[in-house]
């Protein structure tokens, strides 16, 4: 509808503009002598403050924070919510981040005092509870993987990553052999040539064969004695599964190199097939991926790592044990990596996992990757008349196109996802995995209804019809979102990054 | 667009010597694949580096590249109009958006270098 | 009429949407004969036939009664104890309002904000923590947040490698967390780093000598936590004045981040970098996770700060807008020449440190320290009136400081668990040579009730 559209004749506009749906910063929204707390009396004698600290250690002032109440506080970030898109209004086919639904259930016993209150410093006796879980969270991975152990305190997937590297580097150490190099294929994640380069391996990069998978050959000539590891994320970026993966093994393995699996896509074969039957040395998981932990607008994360027997003694201190006494924390592990941060993990992601494990059952996870693979597929199918499909190999629980198809119109997959956010979707991963140009990632997961894969397909349809007939409606998406397109390089060039004073700014 | 009196790289450096001294840029070509400039890390003036080695980076906003110099020989001034503005980078890259000075070395080897027919040519290789 | 349910559910279950009918259309769609036939490219031989000894599904019911038990099974503080645990994690209350804003699906399930114009409400709130850090740490430059204290840490000890490449030697006070310290360890064991630790003097601060034999023109930076694990307060300029002196950095390290409304910032203290947890705003201990890593540095060091990013911006139609910004540092551009390998931050609990600190306010927040500040101080000056028990240290404490027992601290810990009592972390297993010394630490989730109980116990020893 247009403006003019909107307005009556006698010049008054039918929607005026609303003031809340654009708020102020807190600070902005700042008036002197507003609280938004209560706080109990110290009740008990006080002392001079400066007979406690002196003036020399303590600050000038706290200039700055806002001062607003309580009902402020909620409005402002009400009003605040309403400018993110939420998986639960329909799609958020994010490629590779398994944006499924987060049982709410979850968050409920996520909260039970006993959790919520328990602090990590307590006398074992005292928080056997916590114990269990870990030892029952851990039983429910190994059986899932296939492999030994696994350790749960790593913060998030790259961490996990690091943390299995840094357990490869120990463990090929400990063989005396001193290995410097690590194969990654270039569909990966960036974070694995990252968390390899921090464990102090030069990267080198396998390219993609036609298929999207890995040239056998290529890896082959690759995989010498002075390689460490190979990391494979399977199924791949791009949803294709190497079905070759025994054979991989068997290279890696057969010039001592260990096979390290990245399980961000584990929701593909969960249930299916175990890491551990394919060869796979090691393993890190996202529970906030497959495992339904919340992704809370970019984290807390967790990133759990699976290994096979000879990585074992590594692992990172403490593991939980069970015996007669009951469960114990056992530190004495002499051929540890050791700590990767404080206490014992993301223990409230860890509880959310293992509510849903046990709400989903095994027969229940076979499902989650029967689902998120039917659902990628009856998108696909659905999608390629309209885009570019660069590899036509089957694909599992996500599939990557192109704007090949659009480009000839200048229309790119930048005004693609731009444009979806009209038709009330969120985009997909956009220009990733990098081999391919010009990527849509779409991953729907086993919790999108058919209904919205279908009404997501006929969106996707209508904007390639408009990239062709109206190319410029699309290069100027999107119209209905809260802001339009932002002017990224203005925010890169003179970076602020933080939110000053009226009079500061002047300065 | 490419001038004639100046030398290009297979990195999309051009250079344009003046006796011993020359001044190092980004061709036209280089500042259109990067997309808005954003940030420019120049070496300090004294620095000295061989051909080829790695002396900054231009970053875009989802890009970085990394700058090499293609001549050997120690750095006499920066542009520092460019760390300030780097969007003169992609509105005037073979002028006001040079990069460095330098003193050339007495044993510098310039002849791997193109001149500006053969640069169009190499671009239009890499542009297909 | 309705038919009646199927007793083989086929596949439905409560979290996957796809039922039967909808299964057998979109098989026709595809083309395919059966789901198995989509799984084609797994290889045959190691295909699992049957469902994994998994136990479940649970009933909503089952599930809340499992783990209604397995939370039962635990004692905790305000229903189960008394404690004065603190080292590292510390109790505070929370706010209803935290919960109430974390728990909206526009926050708790919605990933990183990549598309600025549906993320809006994730990235000002971004923005906002952004800001929050920065004034309280006395920094210009906060990042969106990392993991957790002790990694970030790491990686602020890193970060001040990258700055300072031309020099190898850290110098960290042995008072800084243990954790912190093995996280360090950890991260460095294959970087080529030279980590030297000194110690404490009598009053518990860092021993400035042996600081200062050990500062030279090849030391990258300084660390120091303040207050430090022995709850001591350390004027961070102290230290940072002989470390900008030899050129080298100081990072300041917090742990309990409400002491940040009362004490000198990192930033005035002359640190080049904060680092630290802010769990204290707004997060459950949890038994330690997830916490809230922050990390604050000077506006130099902006490019190199690792982590993730808000500025502010406009759109195209002049509006004010924020993004995700500075992105070339990360992982996903650079790869393996990136910063730092961290993808995620801790978005959710940067949210609830964001509620929590508008909700207290500058008022709020000063209140809510000097409470912590007194109860502390009268628990402190009471312990040691008794013969058997002394201040471990002279210097000034915030909510935590060390006692020293006539005995190890370990049996006096155990005797008075048996009264019900968590009365401390013991220093032993971490500092040999404070065997007889434990940790008490007091917030505002000890009423004085709580403090009377434990001089009481303690006299009774």
């Amino acid at each position: 509808m247009s403006e003019q559209e909107t307005s009556s004749a006698t010049g008054h506009s039918q929607r005026p503009a609303i003031a809340w749906r654009n708020p102020p910063l807190l600070f902005e929204l700042s008036r002197e002598g507003r609280l938004g707390v209560e706080l109990p009396p110290v009740g008990v004698a006080e002392s001079a403050l400066e007979e406690l600290l002196p003036e020399s250690v303590r600050r000038t002032d706290l200039a700055g924070l806002p001062e607003v109440s309580e009902v402020d506080v909620i409005r402002h970030f009400i009003r605040l919510s309403r400018r993110n898109y939420t998986p639960e209004l329909s799609l958020y086919p994010l490629g590779s981040c398994t944006m499924k639904y987060n049982p709410r259930l979850n968050e409920e016993v996520v909260r039970l005092p006993g959790f919520a209150n328990s602090h990590p410093l307590q006398p074992i006796s005292t928080v056997q509870g916590n114990l269990e879980l870990f030892w029952a969270l851990e039983q429910a991975l190994i059986q899932l993987t296939g492999l030994s152990r696994v350790s749960l305190s790593p913060a998030a997937g790259a961490q996990g990553e690091f943390v299995g590297m840094l357990m490869v580097r120990a463990a090929l150490d400990k063989r005396g052999e001193g290995r410097r190099y690590v194969l990654i294929p270039d569909s990966a994640h960036g974070t694995n040539p990252a968390s390899a380069a921090f464990a102090g391996y030069q990267v080198k990069e396998l390219l993609s064969n036609e298929h999207g998978t890995l040239d056998l050959e290529d890896l082959e000539r690759a995989m010498t004695e002075e390689v460490a590891a190979l990391m494979l994320t399977v199924p791949n970026t791009l949803g294709v599964f190497e079905d070759q993966i025994l054979e991989i093994a068997r290279i890696v393995h057969s010039k001592g190199g260990l096979l390290y699996c990245d399980g961000a896509n584990f929701n593909a074969f969960i249930g299916k097939v175990r890491p551990g039957d394919m060869g796979v040395d090691v393993l890190h998981m996202n529970l906030h991926k497959t495992f339904t932990t919340p992704h809370g607008g970019g984290g807390p994360g967790s990133g759990p790592v699976a290994v096979g027997e000879e990585l074992v003694p590594f692992l990172p201190a403490p593991l939980v044990n069970s015996g007669a006494d009951g469960f114990t924390l056992d530190f004495d592990r002499p051929d540890s990596i050791g700590r990767v941060r404080s206490f014992h993990g993301q223990f409230g992601m860890l509880v959310r996992a293992l509510a849903y494990i046990v709400g989903m059952g095994g027969e229940g996870l076979a499902k989650i990757a029967e689902n998120a693979v039917l659902n990628a597929n009856y998108l696909r199918k659905g999608l390629e008349g309209s885009y570019h499909l660069p590899y036509t190999t089957p694909t599992l629980h996500e599939v990557v196109f192109t704007d090949k198809r659009q480009t000839a119109s200048g229309v790119t997959t930048l005004d693609i996802a731009k444009r979806l956010m009209d038709y009330g979707f969120h985009p997909p991963t956009i220009y990733f995995p990098i081999n391919v140009s010009g990527a849509l990632m779409i991953e729907p997961t086993e919790t999108a209804a058919k209904e919205d894969l279908d009404s997501f397909v006929e969106a996707m349809c209508s904007i390639a019809i408009e990239a062709e007939e109206a190319p410029e409606l699309v290069q100027g998406a999107p119209y209905t979102t809260p802001v339009r397109r932002c002017d990224e390089a203005l925010a890169a060039r003179k970076p602020v990054l933080r939110w000053h004073p009226p009079e500061a700014a002047d300065s | 667009m490419y001038l004639d009196e100046y030398l290009y790289s297979k990195e999309h450096e051009w250079v344009h010597v003046e006796g011993e001294t020359c001044v190092l840029g980004v061709t036209d070509f280089a500042q259109h694949q990067l997309g808005d400039v954003v940030f420019v890390e120049l070496p300090e003036v004294g620095q000295t580096f061989e051909a080829d080695d790695e002396i900054g980076s231009i970053e875009s906003v989802k890009a970085v590249a990394e700058l090499y110099t293609p001549v050997a020989g120690e750095v006499v001034e920066t542009n520092e109009a460019v760390v300030d503005d780097p969007e003169v980078l992609n509105s005037d890259p073979h002028n006001n958006g040079w990069l460095i000075k330098m003193k050339i070395d007495a044993g510098a080897d310039l002849s791997g270098l193109m001149s500006a027919d053969q640069y169009k040519e190499f671009i239009d290789g890499e542009d297909a | 009429m309705a038919k009646m349910p199927d007793p083989d559910r086929g596949f439905g279950h409560r979290y996957l949407p796809t039922g039967t009918e909808d299964r057998r259309e979109m098989l026709e769609a595809i083309g395919a004969p059966s789901v198995e036939a989509l799984f084609s490219t797994l290889p045959e031989e190691i295909l699992l036939r049957e469902p994994l000894p998994i136990e479940g599904p649970l009933s909503d019911q089952e599930l809340r009664g499992y783990f209604g038990r397995l939370q039962a099974a635990n004692q905790v503080a305000g229903r189960d104890l008394i404690s004065f645990l603190g080292g590292g994690a510390y109790r505070h209350e929370t706010p209803a309002a935290i919960d109430s804003v974390t728990t909206r699906s526009e926050y708790l399930t919605v990933y990183t904000p990549y598309q600025p114009e549906v993320s809006q409400g994730t990235l000002q709130t971004i923005f906002e923590f952004q800001t929050f850090i920065s004034i309280l740490t006395g920094l210009p430059v906060a990042n969106a947040s990392l993991y957790e204290g002790a990694s970030a840490f790491a990686e602020a000890i890193l970060m001040a490698c990258r700055v300072q490449r031309k020099r190898s030697k850290i110098i960290v006070a042995r008072s800084i967390h243990p954790h912190y310290r093995q996280t360090l360890a950890t991260y460095a064991t294959n970087l080529d780093l030279d980590v030297v630790e000194v110690g404490w003097d009598e009053s518990g601060r860092v021993d400035l000598e042996a600081l200062e034999r050990e500062l030279g023109s090849d030391t990258v930076c300084i660390a120091l936590q303040s207050p430090n694990y022995f709850g001591v307060v350390e004027p961070w300029d102290r230290l940072s004045a002989p470390a900008k002196a030899a050129g080298a950095l100081t990072i300041g390290v917090v742990t309990e981040a409400l002491s940040l409304a009362l004490l000198q910032s990192p930033g005035e203290g002359g640190c080049d970098i904060a680092v630290g947890d802010a769990h204290s705003f707004g997060l459950s201990v949890s038994f330690g996770g997830p916490l809230l890593g922050f990390m604050a540095v000077k506006d130099a060091f902006k490019r190199s700060i690792p982590g993730r990013l808000v500025g502010q911006t406009v759109d195209q139609d002049g509006q004010r807008a924020f993004v995700l910004t500075l992105a070339t540092r990360e992982q996903h551009i650079r790869r393996e020449k990136a910063t730092s390998n961290i993808c995620t931050n801790q978005a959710l609990c940067a949210l609830a440190a964001t509620v929590y600190l508008a909700l207290h306010g500058p008022q709020g927040l000063a209140d809510l320290a000097q409470l912590n500040l007194q109860r502390t101080a009268s628990l402190r000056r009471r312990i040691g009136e008794f013969p058997g028990f002394s201040s471990r240290f002279s210097q000034p404490c915030f909510n935590e400081f060390a006692v020293r027992a006539s005995s190890p601290a370990g049996g006096v810990i155990a005797q008075l668990e048996a009264a019900g009592i968590l009365a401390g972390v013991p220093l032993g297993p971490d500092y040999p040579e404070l065997e007889d010394t434990f940790l008490v630490a007091v917030t505002e989730c000890n009423p004085p009730e709580e403090l009377d109980r434990l001089v009481e116990e303690l006299g009774a020893l």
